[in-house]
């Protein structure tokens, strides 16, 4: 079985234009998004309380408020959480005062009061308002080092225009997602921020692939345009390409519809990841080689330059 | 032609049955089991088996096998009903001297583990229990710190019969203020003289018509302090988490100033925090030389100005009632040897105030007994007293003593172990807390196990059908990944989280990505007009080196995110890394050696199924 019947001869480049005012929209209604609305920031991250509690029949969310209510707890959120019988509680972090570990167990209690059979705790997390800052900071330096490591990995085995495109292709990438987790407030947690640094090594991955290509073809191809290099490379890979992203999409699928709750934010950011990282492997890291003004001289094997730099070097 | 040399094919099959056996204790339960462990980390004598054994016997519970490891006994059970069974005897039998925890051991054949193969850890959010992140308050430590500091300026001046107009903090510091030059050059030898001021940078300051010494405490001085506060606070906890009976406790320091711990299994976190924030002390009382302890015991008839105690020997002990020094006098303590015996024995720094009472009480009472009291507040007003040490004084002593006399040097760091648990250590705060309940355990296993197989099934299912039977050898090669990674997993002790399992399914996406590389070169190759063999040698070669530069960066990505990832994150990159390189073995070297062993002898191959 064949994806696609021989290599095909799309010209990519020349949709560039197009993809470039896709790509700039995306970025900017994410930014305009991320300003305004913001992310959904889970508990790791505000701080609070979440306890996730089972009943033995479905409850009622108005009365457990009422009861959280009553206990003191006026500022509770309740939600039901997967099921019928599962809720979840969620209390923003106090200012001061109430020693803030003793919350969980006064929740407990209160909602074991309403309820005749007996109440199953699931889980309990308290985060104190000193963890949210620190995971911010690392989430944001762990971006941050991993594109200065990619650059420079790539300007070592390639060019500087390709660690520019690389780079820019995937902050393209975490831009658009943290659009799409804001513009739909999927909640943010500590999954999600794995999944985005996940997203980044896929999106470098997907990408090294085509200008792995870029860089064999160049020399065989020496009469050819820059362009029509890009081209083909793209063009040559592209059932290489559309392969991993399905057998990637397979597995996240397996994991949104299977793996529970927990992950969903997880898999929802790499969903996105890897439709986004396909697409900025062509549209945003190529393109943006090309328009850097890549040439066959930029990727000439090493060994020959140095071998015509000593002979032009002679007197 | 396409061989291997007959080296590489072992290779692959020795990595393969290596990836097999060391994966294999997974596949194994678990055992009901009890696990026994002295209280507060005493030695375990050995007469203890044969009580506990005896105690079996005596009821009639028969026990599976027996092992004794570092500081615990273990005892695997048949049944869970028999453990529960055994539970009582031994909580009954052995009192509140040892801990008897129930525990779920691995049923890892004996001959695996001879070879050092055991299954992966379960994190929290697996099987359930409980995790707190603890700050310790460093502002307090510094500030105790300063007190003990001007306690002991106060007490030194006043045995040497200087006199001072005042000794007081000042800020981040302190401010001795002395009527004259004379008096401040003095004072400032003394202290610049003593052992434990040398942390103090001195400074001489005229205030008005006095003459003043401020003093600093150095910088280093002050991450040394932050970093005994810690390491004490670390060894109180664990101490403390003894206590509750869990079958494998975590207490780690995490970065400069918090402490991890991790109780697997349980559930009660109303008990766990009671426990964890329960306060320990220590008592320095004289012996009571008159009465015998003994008579007092049998009789009970106790002197009035004396309390019986039990040593924890089980020995009963007469100590008088009025206290020599309690536990927050205390500064620190240390196990060593003495310089010229050569024999184990603890040093013992108090504080001035601490000290003064000290040297008053042994100048009286050189040749009589001094004892340890270390004393535990229990949740609902329980109290337990034990004495620990019971030592004559030699000589009269004050500030730093040592106590000698210990049968070995384990005894010593483990009294030195006890002195500093109940010595006062910074206060600490819990600022995290997760509890995953066991339903809840349960159901993510469940889940994060339906989604590797089903996305595994789906990626097989499509390789196959895509590549035919290359694919179905990019399938195996697939299998051996897992295999590979599990075994990668178990032998490295990393522990297996929710996110861990998200990141196995994402390895198992992205692990065939290298094989659809070669794949997809074969089939250019081929449609280049190019003979199978040949094809499938410069698919091998030409994909190298993309696979290589795609799974390196991928690789920095992890990388980073283990290094700046907390707990599950680092999990995840864990899973995803190792899959990645593990894939890099699989997917090259594995694949080719089948396609090597299916094609490779052949002269003619008319066609590939590519």
């Amino acid at each position: 079985m064949k994806l696609l019947k021989r290599t095909t001869k799309i010209d990519f480049m020349s949709f560039a234009g197009a993809a470039l005012v896709l790509s700039v929209t995306l970025n900017v209604l994410s930014i305009v998004s991320l300003a305004t609305r913001g992310l959904n920031y889970g508990l790791d991250f505000t701080g609070g309380t979440l306890i996730e509690v089972s009943y033995s029949s479905p409850p009622t969310i108005a009365e457990v408020r009422q009861h959280l209510a009553a206990a003191g707890m006026p500022d509770s959120v309740v939600q039901s959480f997967g099921t019928a019988t599962d809720i979840v509680v969620r209390i923003p972090p106090r200012a001061e005062g109430e020693s803030s570990a003793d919350i969980s167990t006064h929740v407990l209690q209160a909602l074991q009061q309403g309820v005749e059979g007996e109440i199953t705790m699931r889980r309990v997390e308290f985060v104190g308002p000193q963890v949210g800052d620190d995971l911010t900071d690392q989430g944001i330096l762990a971006v941050i080092y991993s594109l200065v490591g990619i650059f420079f990995y790539l300007m070592f085995r390639f060019q500087w225009r390709f660690s520019v495109g690389a780079v820019v292709a995937t902050i393209h990438d975490v831009f658009v997602c943290m659009g799409f987790l804001s513009v739909f407030q999927v909640e943010f947690d500590l999954t999600a921020v794995a999944a985005l640094l996940a997203v980044i090594g896929y999106s470098v991955n997907d990408t090294v692939v085509v200008f792995d290509r870029i860089r064999e073809n160049f020399p065989r191809m020496l009469k050819a345009l820059p362009r029509d290099v890009i081209n083909a490379s793209i063009n040559q890979t592209l059932s290489r390409t559309l392969m991993m992203s399905l057998t990637v999409l397979l597995t996240l699928i397996a994991l949104y519809l299977f793996g529970g709750k927990i992950i969903h934010s997880f898999s929802v950011t790499l969903l996105v990841g890897v439709v986004v990282g396909t697409y900025s492997s062509i549209y945003v890291a190529s393109a943006a080689v090309l328009y850097l003004g890549v040439s066959k001289y930029d990727l000439m094997p090493v060994e020959k330059e140095g071998a015509r730099a000593a002979i032009d070097s002679r007197p | 032609m396409n061989q291997y040399p007959a080296w590489k094919y072992l290779l692959v099959l020795f990595i393969l049955l290596a990836g097999i056996i060391y994966a294999l204790p997974n596949l194994y339960g678990e055992d009901p089991a009890l696990q026994v462990t002295p209280a507060r980390g005493f030695a375990i004598p050995p007469d203890l088996q044969k009580t506990i054994e005896d105690a079996l016997a005596a009821e009639q519970i028969k026990y599976k096998s027996r092992e004794q490891a570092g500081n615990r006994v273990l005892y695997r059970f048949n049944s869970s009903e028999d453990q529960l069974l055994a539970d009582n005897v031994l909580k009954k039998t052995l009192g509140e001297q040892y801990v008897v925890a129930l525990n779920l051991a691995h049923s890892t054949p004996p001959w695996l583990r001879a070879i050092g193969a055991k299954p992966m850890t379960l994190g929290l959010d697996l099987q359930g229990g409980v995790h707190f992140l603890m700050q310790v308050d460093m502002e307090t430590a510094r500030s105790q710190q300063l007190d003990r500091f001007v306690d002991e300026i106060r007490a030194a001046l006043r045995d040497k019969g200087i006199r001072y107009v005042s000794v007081r903090r000042e800020g981040n510091g302190l401010l001795v203020l002395l009527r004259s030059a004379e008096d401040r050059d003095r004072t400032s030898e003394l202290m610049s003289s003593d052992q434990s001021m040398r942390g103090l940078d001195l400074v001489n300051q005229a205030i008005g018509d006095k003459f003043g010494i401020t003093a600093k405490v150095k910088e280093k001085q002050l991450i040394e302090l932050q970093q005994t506060a810690l390491k004490q606070n670390v060894t109180t906890l664990r101490n403390r988490v003894n206590e509750l009976g869990v079958a494998e406790p975590i207490i780690q320091q995490q970065g400069a100033d918090r402490v991890v711990v991790q109780l697997p299994g349980l559930q009660d976190t109303a008990i766990a925090k009671t426990i964890i924030g329960a306060t320990a002390t220590l008592e320095y009382r004289a012996v009571d030389e008159q009465n015998d302890a003994f008579t007092a015991a049998q009789t009970g008839r106790i002197p009035p100005e004396s309390r019986l105690y039990k040593q924890n020997t089980g020995q009963p002990v007469l100590l008088k009632k009025r206290l020599i020094v309690s536990g927050d006098q205390l500064i620190g303590a240390s196990s060593g040897f003495d310089q010229r015996s050569g024999e184990p024995q603890v040093s013992v720094t108090l504080d001035g105030l601490g000290a003064d009472s000290m040297l008053k009480f042994t100048r009286d009472n050189v040749g009589n007994r001094m004892a340890v009291v270390y004393i535990e507040q229990k949740p609902g007003g329980r109290k337990i007293e034990e004495v620990i040490s019971v030592a004559v004084v030699r000589e009269p002593f004050g500030k730093r003593f040592q106590t000698t006399g210990l049968k070995s040097m384990a005894e010593a760091s483990q009294l030195a172990l006890l002195l500093r648990a109940g010595a006062l250590a910074a206060p600490m705060e819990i600022i995290e807390e997760r509890t995953v309940g066991p339903s809840l355990g349960a159901d993510n296993i469940a889940q994060g196990f339906k989604s590797v197989v089903i996305g595994s099934l789906l990626v097989i299912a499509l390789m196959a059908f895509y590549y035919r039977i290359f694919g179905i050898i990019a399938n195996l090669a697939l299998l051996a990944n897992i295999v590979l990674s599990i075994a990668l997993l178990s032998l490295l002790g990393a522990t297996l989280t929710m996110p861990g399992i998200a990141g196995i399914v994402l390895t198992v996406g992205m692990a065939v990505d290298a094989n659809v590389l070669i794949f997809e070169r074969i089939r250019e190759e081929l449609r280049n007009g190019n003979t199978p063999q040949a094809s499938i040698r410069a698919g091998y070669d030409k994909a190298f080196s993309t696979i290589a530069d795609a799974n390196l960066t991928t690789l920095i990505a992890t990388f980073f995110l283990f290094l700046f990832g907390t707990g599950p994150v680092k999990g995840f990159a864990v899973t995803l890394s190792l899959g990645i390189m593990t894939s890099m073995f699989t997917a090259i070297m594995g694949t080719r050696a089948v396609i090597n062993l299916r094609y490779g002898g052949k002269h003619r191959v008319a066609q590939l199924s590519v």
